[in-house]
């Protein structure tokens, strides 16, 4: 391994980064995954053909708040206007086709974060190891403990060049984005593609890799085929690191520093059981350890340093191999691990996985078997095309039920989203709103397992979750989330009359008689002042009442 | 599924309550009749892979010391040397305040354990450690959550909690767990024991899941309360200090002795990767050591007569390398020490089949091998603290063979 020269360590400079140059190279990244950006037009002129939705009795309220509940970070005010504007078929075309709709207020939000458009190569250099620095500067750290080595290494790198930056702002970004973004729909799928295809920032390298993948593997390929996307993900370096495939070896190969080496079966099993096939998808062991050895030799150009694709045919199994029943023929070289996806991404087991997880996603825990299987024939028919699928589910019945409004709990992530967006406030991702997403227990990009986060309502619901989430909404409504601001309505008028009117805004639906008397109790909204005088609502504890209900747990 | 199905039944329960039939928790009244009797388990993950040949040097092994030209402890006796518990086995020095369990007998140590099919991967080995099945990726669950479900008996709020702020992969699975940074943290600001109006809001959801979940909590957060479970002082003049696992244990210590009915508890503590500076009697390691032997000395001094229903596992993901590194440090390696502890532990002795750190005996030429399947001393804690029968309900495709430390 190389070690980083001071001496040649690109000196980073936040400032210069808001210089033209930079802000070029920045919109140059964000144009990779949307072009198209600045030449929005309004959002009823174009778009794709309007949804054949299914006809429903609930209000024109009733479909806009579902329809934002799943396809959005819930309803904000100014979107339930516009989907109740534009209908729920228009304006779900629309959110299809996300490169024509104008971001800019995010576009310029997201220019105070360099990091997100560095490459890998570049996020080590500007973001560099601080032992490395430490090294490179002759401080000893040796026998110190961890406290002592922080401090030490306080005083040689500044905190804005520390590698957590580039996580904080990913996840700053991801949550500025879930917040204000026009392209609400994009930003779910951004939540469930890279929940399903998942790598934690926890493992090593892949910090300085997270960002990159979220960039060009998974941003860029949302609205394509699933072959895309698979392939994306399959040569990104994150994914390499993330499931070993790096490491992946030819039998018995000898290399100079490391050994013996060998097949490492982490990717290949992953890529069938949690990619595709799903684990009930018809694979056997034998499949993965053929898969493993197509996929020897995909590796990466210095983990620690480039961090970019390489393929190294010295590592590869050279052989023929057989995947699911079908051959794989010698000397074909990188050609195999793409013969593998091809032969993974039409596969009716990955239709039907797929199409299962997206059900699950954006209508409810326990999809029909019968919606599965016409989204799943959707995927089939149409090699694969995402924007077809995505149509076919919002498209079904299922989706437009009675049993699916409300019917998901919220993540993490989708409860203080909501809640900000609930109040048309704003985020700028600060510490509080991590704090809280990590005490909720989803702290963004560092899922530990392959499997990501749960889809399902479960395991989000535990006391200390709860407790948690109860806590951030009454510090958000009270104002004591530093960074994140919120708006409080109007208190005029009766109390009864405030606090049907405020539910309506946060829950869009009326509170039940007996709720309505606890918030009411719970406001002393009953005690008179001597002289008559009514007490005045606190409006933030009415809002964190809201906030922390039951019913705004649900989506 | 559980046979048993705590949630289910819990629905049926919080259904009552929230009609009024059943006056308040279900499991108040469990608690306080089986609390008294009732054992617990404790948890503590050392995650980053700690050096089990430094935490308890086989300094009585010819080869130890060859292998660690600068990382080797001084022999027992010698100034700064480990603290003789064999012929073969010291402890380190920084975990001097185990040493009256160790005589009491309320110390054991199983050296060389590790998961077979090693992976040198901090992340898949913690993996593989708290899913309970090594190599298979696709488990759902945790081992302990999986334990639990098949424990019968109690139940309570505070039956199983993880003092961390989010629930260990262990602990992930059907029964419910309480995830929790602090027993101080877990409140809400209305002050201790406050649930403001949001217990009544939550007797009305309509959702079952948080409906249920909404009585646990805030059962929970009155009992935290009454209590007064985050301001409960040490006894027995327990001294714990301000090291973060130190006050872990010191709220597992205040649910034991509150009686809440706490069955299982987990908690971790970081800072154990020590590739570079790893230091001997003191440095990076020896500070890791007194603050985890600091506080695992008060919090059996603080239970009193509850130490005698108690055991704590120490484990970690992997050991190091048997030879240290260029760094002196060392690197990720196989198999490393637990330490168990408690009134019921046959302790005082050294198991495990460590083999030793001569060439042939290593593992891969490099690592110290596996003398005994972590399972099989998690197994034989679950089972004795949680009273369970079958091994292969928690531990998949495992079967424990004979007693570790019995």
């Amino acid at each position: 391994m190389r070690r980083v020269t001071l001496g040649g360590l690109p000196v980073f400079n936040p400032i210069s980064m808001r210089h033209p140059l930079m802000a070029l190279v920045l919109l140059f990244g964000c144009a990779t995954a949307s072009t198209g950006t600045g030449t929005a037009a309004s959002p009823s002129s174009r778009g794709a053909e309007p949804l054949h939705l299914p006809a429903v009795t609930w209000s024109s309220e009733e479909q806009a708040v579902h329809v934002l509940n799943r396809l959005a970070y819930g309803p904000s005010p100014t979107d339930v206007r516009q989907v109740e504007a534009m209908g729920p078929a228009a304006w779900i075309a629309w959110q299809l086709r996300p490169a024509r709709i104008d971001d800019a207020e995010v576009e310029k939000r997201l220019a105070d974060f360099p990091s997100l458009s560095m490459s890998t190569a570049e996020l080590v250099a500007y973001y560099p190891r601080a032992k490395k620095v430490a090294e490179a500067k002759g401080i000893r750290l040796e026998g110190k403990s961890p406290e002592a080595m922080r401090a030490e290494l306080a005083g040689v790198v500044e905190p804005f060049q520390l590698p957590r930056q580039v996580g904080a702002e990913l996840v700053a970004a991801r949550l500025i984005r879930a917040t204000v973004s026009r392209r609400q729909f994009q930003e779910t799928l951004v939540d469930f593609w890279f929940n399903h295809f998942n790598v934690s920032a926890d493992k090593g390298a892949v910090r300085w890799m997270v960002s990159p993948y979220e960039r060009e593997a998974i941003r860029a390929h949302l609205f394509g085929t699933f072959r895309e996307l698979l392939g994306a993900v399959a040569h990104h370096p994150a994914m390499l690191f993330y499931l070993d495939n790096w490491t992946s070896t030819r039998e018995s190969l000898s290399l100079p520093k490391k050994g013996r080496t060998g097949l490492n079966e982490n990717y290949g099993r992953e890529l069938l059981e949690l990619h595709t096939l799903g684990v009930d998808g018809g694979y056997t062991q034998d499949d993965v350890r053929e898969v493993a050895r197509c996929f020897t030799g995909w590796g990466i150009r210095k983990p620690n340093e480039d961090g970019a694709f390489e393929f190294h045919p010295r590592a590869h199994d050279t052989g023929s191999k057989r995947v699911l029943g079908t051959e794989i023929p010698a000397g074909a070289g990188m050609e195999d691990g793409e013969r593998v996806l091809d032969l993974l991404a039409t596969h009716p087991s990955t239709a039907h996985f797929i199409a299962r997880k997206l059900a699950q996603k954006f209508v409810m825990d326990a999809p029909p078997p019968e919606l599965v299987e016409r989204v799943a024939q959707v995927f089939l028919r149409t090699g694969g095309d995402l924007t077809a699928t995505y149509r076919a589910l919002f498209e079904s019945p299922e989706f437009w039920s009675d049993a699916a409004r409300a019917a998901k709990v919220k993540t993490p992530l989708e409860f203080t989203v909501s809640a900000v967006r609930a109040l048309g406030g704003t985020t700028a991702g600060d510490v509080p709103m991590v704090q809280a997403l990590n005490r909720m227990g989803q702290p963004l990009y560092r899922a530990q397992p392959p499997t990501g986060w749960p889809e399902v309502s479960q395991p989000w619901v535990n006391p200390g979750a709860l407790v948690a989430r109860i806590d951030f909404g009454l510090k958000l409504a009270s104002g004591r989330m530093t960074g994140t601001e919120v708006p409080l309505p109007a208190m005029d008028g009766a109390p009864d009359e405030v606090v049907d009117r405020t539910a309506r805004a946060i829950l869009h639906r009326p509170l039940g008689e007996q709720t309505r008397a606890t918030v009411l109790a719970a406001l002393g909204a009953s005690e008179v002042m001597p002289d008559g005088e009514r007490r005045r609502l606190d409006g933030a504890k009415l809002v964190g009442l809201l906030l922390g209900a039951p019913e705004f747990q649900t989506q | 599924m559980s046979p048993f199905s705590r949630r289910q039944f819990l629905r049926s329960a919080g259904a009552l309550a929230a009609l009024g039939a059943v006056p308040g928790f279900l499991g108040r009244a469990l608690a306080a009749s089986e609390a008294a009797t009732g054992k617990t388990l404790v948890l503590v993950f050392l995650r980053g892979g700690a050096d089990g040949l430094s935490i308890v040097p086989p300094v009585g092994d010819p080869a130890y010391r060859a292998a660690r030209p600068t990382l080797a402890l001084a022999a027992p006796g010698k100034d700064g040397g480990a603290l003789r518990l064999d012929d073969v086995f010291a402890l380190h020095p920084a975990l001097a305040p185990l040493m009256p369990l160790w005589s009491d007998g309320t110390l054991g140590i199983v050296h060389a354990a590790g998961l077979p099919g090693a992976t040198r991967s901090h992340f898949d080995a913690q993996d593989f450690c708290e899913s309970g099945t090594p190599g298979l990726k696709s488990t759902a669950d945790g081992w302990l959550n999986r334990a639990v479900q098949r424990a019968s008996g109690r139940d309570g709020a505070f039956r199983v909690v993880a003092v961390q702020p989010t629930l260990p992969r262990m602990l992930v699975g059907d029964a419910p767990a309480v995830a929790m940074s602090s027993l101080g943290q877990f409140r809400l600001p209305g002050g201790p024991g406050s649930s403001g109006a949001f217990d009544a809001l939550y007797a009305q959801a309509v959702d079952t899941a948080l409906r249920t979940t909404g009585l646990e909590t805030f059962e929970a957060l009155r009992e935290a309360g009454s209590a007064k479970l985050a301001q409960l002082p040490p006894s027995n003049g327990a001294e714990y200090g301000n090291a973060p696992v130190a006050r872990r244990l010191q709220d597992v210590a205040r649910l034991i002795r509150s009686g809440v009915g706490l069955q299982v508890a987990v908690t971790d503590m970081g800072g154990w990767d020590t590739h570079v500076g790893e230091g001997t009697e003191k440095g990076q390691l020896a500070s890791r050591l007194t603050e985890l032997g600091g506080a695992l000395a008060a919090f059996a001094r603080d239970l009193g007569a509850r130490w005698a229903d108690t055991r704590v596992v120490v484990m970690t993901e992997f050991g190091r390398t048997a030879r240290e590194n260029g760094n002196r440090g060392t690197d990720h390696g196989t198999a490393s020490v637990m330490l168990v502890l408690g009134g019921g532990v046959r302790g005082g002795r050294v198991v495990g089949g460590y083999r030793g750190l001569g060439r042939s005996e290593l593992f891969e030429e490099r690592d110290l091998a596996i003398g005994t399947d972590v399972r099989a001393v998690l197994w034989e804690a679950a089972r004795g603290q949680l009273a369970l029968q079958d091994a292969s309900r928690v531990f998949p495709g495992f079967s424990p063979g004979s007693p570790v430390l019995g």
